[in-house]
């Protein structure tokens, strides 16, 4: 469905993207792993247009992605890092900033309060605005912006950064549960190996720009790589030095 | 380094800057009907609740320059100009000017704040996911809001300075009150009004271009978005005096 090919991107001398290879199919879930400043954020950034990649193809169904980028941004939907839902309009807007520009105002209100309650919110929050909610409610607001158009291609970015654990593996497994009914193509970022583990089917590890390990995630942990196993068990390495893959 | 090559660096520098200010303008500028809503929106953030200060601040001065004129004009015998001056000084360049310094220091701080605050927790980015364009949806009716209000905001002023200095013509200065005000429109053309005006249309893009150009391109952290509404409010009011020179030496 999506597929990366060589991919390269530096900021002035920085070199974040080398050369980077990665699919992703049809219903599958990926979660890209890696320490910061590998390029997981630019490689999404790079998928969405947000960045300019330097060399390398984005491919959608086959065909440059760069010439149907309107028709892939109509079918997709992103949760961000910190939600970023916008401050100046309520949670109901901001759930149906999409749907108001095709649907009447009294449609799109009912279809947000829908997707509100699919993510464990109740009616009451929908005319609050996002400064109102707490962080755990606020990715829930964001989660439900992000289905709310049932798009083919779902972002997870951090999902549960700056969540308690409890909230941390409600949100993994509502993530979980919701590519499983939509059958969307998910890609998820994430430091937290609890949201693989629950959110994955399948792992990438980045390292140096590049994919170092990618398999299944019930390989992840019988992996002979060095660096993986020491990123599963959360293992530090003296100045940050990384075996080579 | 070479003086030469610095020179051209710092040309190209500039050059390759006011090209994508210029574009960045052309872009926000030509999306003028993408969602009215927000124009509304922005009209009412910019012009009416610009009305307060920019109202007083007309008072004041219209008041303050009664008085001057009065003071000065007394040293050789013309303190009746008083109503003519306060009205032509008004509309010529107090009005657009100050009002515009105040709508800058009001709306473009504002814009850079929440534009760059939207940039550096992704709420831009946010839009382009969601197939928005933030060209269309922020720039555009910031922009267009500020260049139909500014002219408003001035023709009030005007007025508003003009009575300031007729209170103080009458009350204080032993001015007749219906001879100060057939005094100031009879020395009072329309070009002078017309021109104030036409400056605060300018003057309203100068302001809003500041503060979406630098809210837009703010830097990362809490930081960043201090430094671009800082920049924002110190362009646009830079931007307004520039800008006054070079149409009060056109237009005069």
């Amino acid at each position: 469905m999506i597929e990366v090919r060589g991919l390269s991107k530096s900021f002035g001398a920085k070199q974040v993207l080398d050369g980077l290879d990665l699919s992703l199919t049809k219903g599958e879930s990926l979660v890209v792993i890696g320490g910061s400043g590998t390029g997981k954020s630019v490689l999404l950034r790079c998928i969405l247009g947000l960045e300019t990649p330097d060399r390398g193809e984005i491919l959608w169904n086959g065909r440059p992605l760069s010439e149907q980028r309107a028709a892939f941004m109509d079918g997709f939907g992103m949760l961000f890092q910190n939600a970023a839902l916008f401050d100046s309009l309520p949670i109901w807007r901001n759930v149906a900033f999409r749907l108001l520009r095709k649907t009447g105002k009294a449609q799109a209100r009912a279809i947000a309060l829908e997707k509100l309650a699919r993510v464990g919110l109740g009616p009451e929050v929908a005319d609050l605005f996002p400064a109102e909610l707490s962080g755990g409610m606020r990715k829930r607001a964001g989660l439900a912006r992000a289905i709310a158009a049932d798009p083919k291609v779902i972002f997870f970015d951090e999902p549960t950064t700056g969540l308690d654990p409890i909230r941390a593996a409600a949100i993994n497994a509502l993530i979980r549960s919701i590519v499983d009914e939509t059958g969307a193509s998910a890609i998820t970022i994430t430091h937290d190996m609890t949201s693989v583990r629950s959110i994955g089917d399948r792992v990438a590890l980045l390292d140096r720009g590049r994919v170092r390990w990618q398999g299944d995630v019930s390989q992840m942990d019988h992996a002979q790589d060095e660096y993986l196993q020491d990123f599963i068990a959360g293992h530090a390495r003296p100045n940050h030095s990384h075996p080579e893959a | 380094m070479n003086p030469v090559r610095l020179t051209g660096r710092v040309g190209i520098g500039l050059a390759r800057m006011t090209g994508r200010v210029a574009i960045f303008a052309a872009r926000g500028l030509s999306r003028v009907t993408a969602h009215p809503s927000e124009l509304a929106r922005q009209m009412l953030h910019i012009g009416w609740l610009s009305l307060p200060v920019v109202g007083l601040t007309a008072l004041f001065t219209g008041a303050a320059l009664a008085l001057q004129i009065h003071s000065g004009g007394e040293r050789f015998q013309a303190s009746d100009v008083v109503p003519a001056i306060v009205a032509i000084g008004m509309a010529r360049e107090l009005g657009p000017v100050l009002g515009g310094l105040m709508v800058a220091a009001r709306v473009a701080s504002a814009i850079a704040a929440e534009l760059g605050t939207m940039r550096v927790t992704e709420q831009i980015d946010a839009l382009e996911t969601l197939s928005t364009d933030p060209m269309g949806w922020l720039v555009a009716p910031r922009l267009w809001a500020a260049i139909l209000c500014l002219p408003l905001l001035v023709g009030v002023g005007d007025i508003i300075g003009i009575m300031g200095g007729w209170l103080i013509g009458v009350n204080a200065l032993g001015f007749n009150s219906s001879t100060y005000l057939s005094n100031s429109w009879a020395y009072l053309e329309q070009w002078d009004v017309v021109s104030g005006i036409i400056k605060g249309a300018f003057f309203g893009f100068v302001v809003a271009m500041s503060g979406c150009w630098f809210g837009m391109t703010a830097g990362n952290g809490a930081a960043g978005v201090g430094r671009a509404t800082t920049n924002a409010v110190v362009a646009a009011s830079v931007g307004i005096l520039a800008a006054n020179f070079l149409l009060t030496g056109l237009f005069f």
